[in-house]
Formats: C-alpha cells, sequence, structure tokens
C-alpha cells in the first residue's frame, strides 16, 4: 500500500434517518423551499378545498335539468349549460369529488403494489427477482389504454371501483422499476448490517428500516402514478368507458363530445372540464418533479450568475 | 452477446404475456360476450364462421384448454384473427391491415420528430445551464406534458382549425378525393395530418427534453468531459461526441419503452380528428362490443412497442461499445 | 520569491483563491496562494484529501466548474495572466501549451471513442494533419508510453487501468506542452504499476523537457521524483522548498507530523505516529494559524494572527516559529 498522509478519520458518513418525525421534517423541508412543488401542491389544495366546501362554492344542483340547453356564459351561469340544461360551473365543482378521489385511490394503490413488488425483487433476489423484474417490464411495455379498454369492456361494469382497479392494475409498474433500484443500493448500507447483527428479520428490517428511507421516492411515485390515474381516467372516461350517469371531470367531456360542444359552439363545455383536468395533472407533475430536484441538487434551477 | 440475449428473451415473453392475455381474458370475464355475438349474428352467418367463433373464444369445445391454446395460437400465426362485428363480415385482420398505415405514418412520424427535437432541446437546455430557455422550459414542459393527449388536441383543433382556419377539422384527406400517389393527395395527407401529428408531437415532447436534459446535466459533470475541454476541443464537439452521445444511451430503451403510452395518447388524438388510424377503429370496436377485433388491436400495438424496444436495444448496442463486451 | 533558476519560470502563480459558491456563502478551498515552476522542473504538491490542492491544479488550469471558481489573483503562464483571459483566448493555449492528466483514466477517458480517436481529436483541435501523419503522430505516442500502436483501435474499458492511465499520458504529451499538470494520476493504481507509471513519466520528462506539476497524497512517490515540493493544509501552502530539503529538514509542525507518520525502510525502529484531529472544515476554518488547534508547537500568537511565508534556508514556512 502507498504510504498515505497519516491523520485520525473524521467522523462517520451520517446518513439514516430512522424517526418518523425526522424524515417527515426532511421531505416536508425540501419541498417548502422548491418553488415547483409549493405550485403543485396548491392547486393540489385548491382542489381539495373546492371538493369539500362543493355544496358552498357551486350555485346550484348539478344534476337539476331545469335551466335551458346549451346557453352561452352569461352570470347566471357562470360557465353556460350543457345539452340537457345543467349548469356547467355546478358539475364542475362537484366533479372536483370523483376526480379528484379517482387520482388519489388509484395513485395510492398503484403504489401500493409498486412498492411491494419493487422491494420484493431487491430482496428476494436470484430468480425470483428475475422473475418479478420481467413481469415488471411486461406491464411497462404493454399500452395501457387498449389494454384498459378491453379489460374495462369486458367486465362490463362501469362502475368506480373497476375504473380504479383498471388504471391500479396498468400503472404499478413504472415505480416498481424505480423502487427496486432503490432498494437495491441500499441493501448492503451499513446500518442494514447492524440490524442484521442484532438478530432482526428481514421483514422487520424492510419495513422499518428500509422503507423510512425510501419515504422520499415513494411519495414521489405516489404523485407520478396519480398524475397517470388522472389522465387514464380522463381518457377511458372520455371514450365512454367510465359510468356517464356519474358526474367527474371526465364523464363531462364525454357528454360535451357526443353533443358535439365544439361544432355546435359551446366550447367552454369541453374546454372547462379539460383545463380542471390539465391542471390536477399538472400539480402531481410539479410535485413529482420536485423530488427529482430534491434528490438531485444539479438539475435545480441555476441562476444565471452576471 | 448475452445483452442481446435478454433483450430477446424480453421480446419473446412479452409477445407471449400478450397473446396470452388476450386468450384468457374472454374465458375468464364474467358474462359471456361470444354468446352476445353469436346471437347479432344469428341467421347472418355460415356455420363455419359461428364455429371459428366458438373456436375463439372457447364455448362450446370438447377440447381441453391447452388444445385450444395451441389452436389459438396457431389462427393467430396464420392471420386469423376472427370476424369484425363492426365492420361486418369483413375480417378483423382486413380491417386492420386498412388502418394500420395511417396509424403507423402519424404515430412513427410524430415519434420521430419529437424525439429528434426533444433530444436536441434536452442537450441544449443543458449546455446552456442558467439560461432562459432551461430556466423556463421546465416548468413549461412538465405542466404542458400533464396535458390528457385529447385535450391538447381539442384545443388545437378550436384554435387553428375552427377559428383560424388553416386547417382542416378531421380525417386523413379530403373525403372527396380517392386514394392514390399524386402529389395533390400527399399534399392533403400532410395537410390534414399536421394538427393530430402536432398534437402528439407537443404533449410527448416534453417527458423527452425533460429526460435528456437530466441525463445531460449528469454527463456534463464526467470527468471525460472536462477532460475534452482541457483539450481545447471546439464547444460543438465537446456537447454532441462527448457529452449527448454519452447522455442518449440509458434513455434509449427508455424512450422506445414508453411508447405505449405515447400510442396510448394517440389513439385518443385519432379519435379527436376522426383520423382513420386504428386508434379510431378502437373506438368503434368499443362501441359495438367488436371484441375479435379489440383483442387484435392490442395485439398489433404491443407487437409494435416490442419491435421499437429491440430497435432501440440494437440501437444502444451499436452505439455503445461496452455493451458489446460483456453485456 | 526564491527560485530554483535565476531566468523567467514558466508558470507563476500569484495569490491565487477559489471559492466555493454554496448556498451558505462562499467557501474558500484554496487561500492566496503563490508559487513558481521553472522550465522543465518536477514540482510535486502534497497535502490531505480536502486541502484544496485538486481544486488549486484545477484552477491553475482554468477548468473549474461550478460552483468553483476564481476569486481573485493571477497565473501567469507565457507571459500572459491566464485568470483574465477569456474561453475563446484559452482554448488557443490548451493542450498546446500546457496539458492535464487525470486521476482516474477510466473516468476521464470517452467510454463510446477509440483511443485513436480521442488522441486524434487534441491533435486535430490544433494542428491540420493529414491522416496519414495524424495516424503515424498517434502510433508514435503509445509506443513512447509503452502501449503497443494495435491498442489505437481499442476502447478504453478494453485496457488495463495501467494502460488506460499510460494513454492518457500519450494524450498529454500529443502537441509537446512546456508544463504537464497531473491530478494524482497514480492513485488508481497498483503499487507495482504505480512504480513503473512514476518512472516512465520521469523518462519522458526529461525525454521532452515538459515542466510538471504533480499532485498527490502519497509523499513517498512524490518525494523519489519532484525537484521540488509544496505541501498544502487547508486551502494554504504551508511549506514550500527543494524536495531533498522538505524530506530531511522539515521544518512546518504539520510537515514534520507527516514526515514522523510514515517510517524509512531503513533507520530505526520507530513507533507510527500520527497527528491528531482532522483537517477543519473550511466554511469556518480556525482564526490565526489554521493548523494550530493540531500543532504540538503552538503558542500565544498562533490563533491571534495569521502567519505569513517566511524564508528559511531556501525554503519558504508558513509558521511563527519561523519569523526572525
Amino acid at each position: 500500500m502507498a504510504v498515505r498522509v497519516v491523520t485520525d478519520p473524521g467522523p462517520l458518513e451520517t446518513p439514516v434517518v430512522t424517526s418518523r418525525r425526522g424524515i417527515a421534517g426532511t421531505v416536508g423541508r425540501g419541498l417548502s423551499r422548491n418553488r415547483k412543488a409549493m405550485a403543485g401542491l396548491g392547486l393540489f389544495g385548491f382542489f381539495l378545498v373546492v371538493a369539500i366546501l362543493a355544496p358552498v362554492v357551486a350555485p346550484y344542483d348539478p344534476q337539476s335539468l331545469q335551466f335551458d340547453q346549451m346557453l352561452q356564459p352569461s352570470r347566471a351561469h357562470l360557465l353556460g349549460t350543457t345539452g340537457t340544461g345543467q349548469d356547467i360551473f355546478s358539475q364542475l365543482v362537484f366533479g372536483t369529488r370523483e376526480s379528484l378521489l379517482i387520482a388519489v385511490a388509484a395513485g395510492l394503490g398503484a403504489t401500493l403494489i409498486s412498492v411491494i413488488v419493487g422491494v420484493s425483487a431487491a430482496y428476494l433476489g436470484g430468480f425470483s427477482d428475475h422473475v418479478l423484474n420481467l413481469f415488471t417490464d411486461v406491464f411497462l411495455v404493454l399500452p395501457t389504454l387498449p389494454l384498459m379498454i378491453i379489460v374495462g369492456t369486458y367486465l362490463n361494469n362501469r362502475g368506480l371501483a373497476v375504473l380504479i382497479g383498471v388504471i391500479v392494475i396498468t400503472g404499478w409498474s413504472y415505480g416498481a422499476r424505480q423502487l427496486r433500484s432503490q432498494a437495491l443500493s441500499l441493501r448492503n448500507r451499513e446500518f442494514l448490517e447492524a440490524a442484521r447483527a442484532r438478530g432482526e428479520r428481514s421483514l422487520y428490517i424492510i419495513v422499518f428500516e428500509v422503507l423510512p428511507n425510501m419515504t422520499s421516492l415513494i411519495v414521489a411515485i405516489f404523485f407520478g402514478a396519480a398524475l397517470y390515474a388522472v389522465l387514464a381516467a380522463a381518457g377511458l372516461q372520455f371514450i365512454g368507458l367510465g359510468d356517464p350517469n356519474s358526474l367527474s371531470w371526465g364523464t363531462m367531456l364525454y357528454w360535451a363530445q357526443a353533443n358535439g360542444a365544439l361544432l355546435a359552439g359551446s366550447p367552454v363545455w369541453v374546454l372547462a372540464p379539460g383545463l380542471c383536468i390539465a391542471a390536477l395533472g399538472a400539480a402531481f407533475a410539479l410535485i413529482n418533479y420536485a423530488f427529482d430536484e430534491i434528490g438531485n441538487p444539479a438539475l435545480r434551477p441555476v441562476k444565471r450568475r452576471q | 452477446m448475452s445483452y442481446l440475449v435478454r433483450r430477446l428473451e424480453f421480446f419473446f415473453i412479452t409477445l407471449w404475456a400478450a397473446l396470452t392475455i388476450n386468450f384468457i381474458l374472454p374465458r375468464i370475464m364474467p358474462g359471456n360476450p361470444a354468446q352476445a355475438m353469436i346471437v347479432r349474428f344469428r341467421g347472418r352467418v355460415s356455420p363455419e364462421t359461428v364455429k371459428a367463433i366458438e373456436v375463439a373464444f372457447g364455448l362450446h369445445s370438447n377440447e381441453n384448454i391447452f388444445q385450444q391454446y395451441l389452436e389459438y395460437l396457431r389462427n393467430t400465426f396464420t392471420g386469423n384473427f376472427g370476424t369484425s362485428v363492426t365492420f361486418f363480415p369483413v375480417p378483423v385482420g382486413d380491417v386492420i391491415r386498412q388502418g394500420l398505415p395511417w396509424t403507423l405514418g402519424l404515430v412513427g412520424m410524430a415519434t420521430i420528430i419529437a424525439f429528434i427535437l426533444g433530444t436536441l432541446l434536452g442537450m441544449l437546455s443543458a449546455w446552456r445551464r442558467g439560461g432562459f430557455f432551461d430556466a423556463v422550459m421546465p416548468p413549461v414542459f412538465i405542466v404542458i406534458s400533464a396535458f390528457p393527449y385529447f385535450w391538447l388536441g381539442l384545443l388545437v383543433l378550436l384554435a387553428f382549425a375552427l377559428t383560424l382556419n388553416w386547417f382542416p377539422l378531421g380525417f386523413a384527406y379530403d373525403l372527396t378525393s380517392s386514394i392514390n400517389l399524386s402529389w395533390d393527395f400527399v399534399g392533403q395527407v400532410i395537410w390534414h395530418g399536421t394538427l393530430p401529428a402536432l398534437t402528439i408531437v407537443i404533449t410527448s415532447i416534453g417527458g423527452w427534453i425533460l429526460t435528456m436534459r437530466n441525463t445531460m446535466i449528469t454527463t456534463l459533470a464526467e470527468d471525460y468531459v472536462k477532460m475534452a475541454r482541457a483539450k481545447g476541443l471546439s464547444p460543438v464537439r465537446i456537447m454532441f461526441m462527448y457529452a449527448g452521445r454519452n447522455a442518449i444511451l440509458p434513455n434509449l430503451v427508455g424512450f422506445a419503452m414508453s411508447l405505449g403510452f405515447v400510442i396510448s395518447g394517440a389513439i385518443l388524438v385519432e379519435i379527436v380528428f376522426n383520423y382513420p388510424g386504428l386508434g379510431f377503429t378502437l373506438l368503434q370496436a368499443v362501441h359495438s362490443e367488436d371484441y375479435a377485433l379489440m383483442q387484435t388491436l392490442f395485439l398489433m400495438l404491443t407487437v409494435a412497442v416490442l419491435v421499437a424496444v429491440l430497435a432501440a436495444d440494437l440501437l444502444t448496442a451499436v452505439l455503445d461499445p461496452r455493451t458489446r463486451e460483456h453485456g | 520569491m526564491i527560485t530554483a533558476t535565476t531566468t523567467q519560470p514558466l508558470l507563476q502563480v500569484k495569490d491565487l483563491c477559489v471559492d466555493y459558491l454554496t448556498e451558505r456563502g462562499p467557501v474558500r478551498a484554496v487561500d492566496r496562494v503563490s508559487l513558481e515552476v521553472a522550465k522543465g522542473e518536477f514540482l510535486g504538491i502534497v497535502g490531505e484529501s480536502g486541502c484544496g490542492k485538486s481544486t488549486l491544479l484545477f484552477a491553475i488550469a482554468r477548468l473549474l466548474s461550478t460552483p468553483a471558481e476564481i476569486s481573485s489573483g493571477e497565473v501567469w503562464f507565457g507571459g500572459r495572466d491566464m485568470v483574465s483571459m477569456d474561453e475563446e483566448e484559452m482554448r488557443h493555449l490548451r493542450w498546446r501549451d500546457y496539458s492535464v492528466v487525470m486521476q482516474s483514466a477510466m473516468n476521464a477517458l470517452n467510454p463510446v471513442m477509440t483511443i485513436e480517436e480521442q488522441l486524434g481529436d487534441a491533435i486535430h483541435a490544433h494542428l491540420r494533419l493529414p491522416h496519414r501523419k495524424l495516424a503515424a503522430r498517434s502510433a508514435e505516442l503509445l509506443r513512447v508510453v509503452g502501449i503497443d500502436p494495435v491498442h489505437l483501435h481499442s476502447y478504453p474499458h478494453q485496457l488495463s487501468g495501467g494502460m488506460r492511465q499510460r494513454a492518457m499520458i500519450a494524450m498529454a504529451l500529443a502537441l509537446t506542452p512546456d508544463l504537464v499538470i497531473m491530478d494524482e494520476p497514480t492513485s488508481a493504481l497498483d503499487v507495482v504499476a504505480q512504480r513503473s507509471l512514476m518512472v516512465k513519466i520521469k523518462q519522458l520528462q526529461r525525454e521532452f523537457g515538459f515542466a510538471c506539476v504533480f499532485v498527490t497524497h502519497d509523499m513517498s512517490l512524490v518525494s523519489h521524483f519532484s525537484d521540488r515540493l509544496a505541501v498544502m493544509y487547508a486551502g494554504q501552502v504551508v511549506e514550500i522548498g527543494a524536495t531533498r530539503q522538505v524530506f530531511t529538514d522539515p521544518k512546518h509542525p504539520y510537515t514534520v507530523g507527516l514526515m514522523k507518520s510514515f517510517p524509512s525502510i531503513s533507520g530505526p525502529l520507530l513507533p507510527l505516529t500520527g497527528i491528531a484531529g482532522g483537517p477543519p472544515d473550511l466554511a469556518r476554518p480556525p482564526s490565526g494559524c489554521r493548523f494550530h488547534p493540531r500543532c504540538p508547537r503552538a503558542f500565544e500568537r498562533c490563533p491571534g494572527e495569521e502567519p505569513d511565508l517566511y524564508a528559511r534556508e531556501q525554503d519558504l514556512v508558513r509558521c511563527f516559529l519561523f519569523d526572525t
């Protein structure tokens, strides 16, 4: 060995957060300093508030058919009325509830499966890893909309549960890949050796030592999955595979398209729900990207030095 | 070489998975779609066709499931996909053959343009960190890429076709013309195809710009880029030969795999623009509960994505000498 | 300034300061470093990790990347101050007048280009040579460092570590520069390869006549091959002088500690001693003399003032003990 300049070693790299409050704190702090995250969270919060306060915000009952049809936007009807005489603005407000529900529920479901598959693949290793990997990649590659369409049509049940289920089945694979890589890299870190030396069982190690350190990635994946869910739900409902009698932004678009709103001179009917979908999607996308920036400081916005 | 072997393994397994999904779904789903089809067909088809449908869906069959599976596979590989309900009595294969070139053309062109533009813009953005483009571009494209494909299509339609009247409202060519190879016809195709292609490009390019930008930023910090600077090479050469060529490598296969997502979006765009490709066909199939057509479309689209992935794998092997060694 | 020869030095660094612009404010990694290198001279720079030696090197070569930047000082080379030159002017100097050899050839060589392409790159950027001459020159360069020219068509990952390092040196000599800057080129190699590489470098230096600034943490290696030695600590030069002098009669307490921390292979058996404590946080360096918290000979003056470089027997030492 070459002779190195000798000095006492410095303190060991501190890395690992184990207290739950510590994790929430670091993630929270990271997010609050990031403009994209704040913008995204703000938008999301806005929709959340609207959903909760829907009866207060909406001027009319969204289902009532009492108004004249296809009215242009006016003081009485902020966004006009639909082809069956319902107030568009009220529909939009109430529709927030179902759209948010689908996004969050499907997002959570997909994230849960991603975590199970991704982390298991990393820990089981060997052949199981190979198989799970292949399984993940196959689902990743299959075109999602056609698959969702086929499953949805076969099931012939247009309910919410089916919609969410179909989105979860097609949406988990992207996250699983990322989780697997991170779990693999964490697998050999010293703190795990310490846990193993203490005699902890693998499952304990995974749940209490590894997962907390992957929190940031898991949250990021949730937002990515929620984004996918928003767009997928919108797409399916637009085609008519959602429940046409339910009230969400996607079904509004379906009815608008069915009534030829764009060509009939009522573009607002089409633009408004689409804008909300885009906004909610954008919120999730911004938060998701913010996590990338937090994890890799090199990606953060650089100020041009004069 | 083991790199290519692994990729081929993936190709065949995914293909097999798609085929098997198509086989299993009708047999495990509640309700009986085949019966519904037959009822609708009653009196209008020959007994052979009824038999074919029964075979395809596994009804009234004395064969066990494995024999059915083999029969199904044989049918698929000989191009016998059954008869379409929507376009009765045209066989599914023919229906698809009609729509395929339009979709391939539209999606193919749009994706290639988006890929090339996206990669270049991503490189430039990383190269000029702190510049105006780099500061403004990420949030703008993050937001745009979250737009539903069809909504953007509707916006584009509203803006450029309805309001400004620069482009037609839909379809692939003027309905009064017939399909031929004249310049006039080609011009029409391009004119009609511009808005749908534009929609696909705008929505998909964001993801590629951002991915390329991110890999490029990491690559620019590498020692060999520093060496290139130290050697006094021209900035253009450094950006392309040293940084760009290395930054793009990990992304190639990822780009191909995201095609599944692009195709899903393209389907919706076709629907918005009434473009006579496979997406539009899929919509019609859904409305007539034409299972044979739907499933075959799914299979075709999967094959398309797989071929793209394989092509990307080959391209990576060509561009990255390291994969050729250890695999 | 005491110089090794009386002619105009090749490289003159004057009060160079390099800051890292962090979120918490600028952190000074190189603090008012001055040194000179004469033509054909071999200057070694040693210090522990984090002392700023690599940063200094890249600053001299104008290869710093954000967030590091030169905040003040001058680097005179070929009669011009490089700090004040813009990138376009620098490009003309690069590789022709001075070149760089980096620590890890695996990272410093472009993985998707052949050795020939990378060698040719450097030459082609500055000289227009017909293809045949370029190929001949590349082959000759490889031969000179001891690599079979058949490897021109190899990719970096196909060569062994030692060969890659030699290929880098071949590249550095492509345009026969006056100065070659080397950042720990042997650290990634095993002992045998290290030694043979050093011998080769020294031999090439004699043949081609270039000056060399060689950064390393390996004292023994550099002491055998360098003419002059500079010791860095916490971003400052604490001792600089002829290698033999510094080695046999170290003056600064830090240098003394370094020398004592490895025994010579001949001579009496001595217990190993280290230097207590660890290197300081450069964001908040100790007051006065930066070494005083760890110095066995510190006295009242040390925490209060910052020492200059004081001359003693042809050495320069940054320590109040030598302020006469």
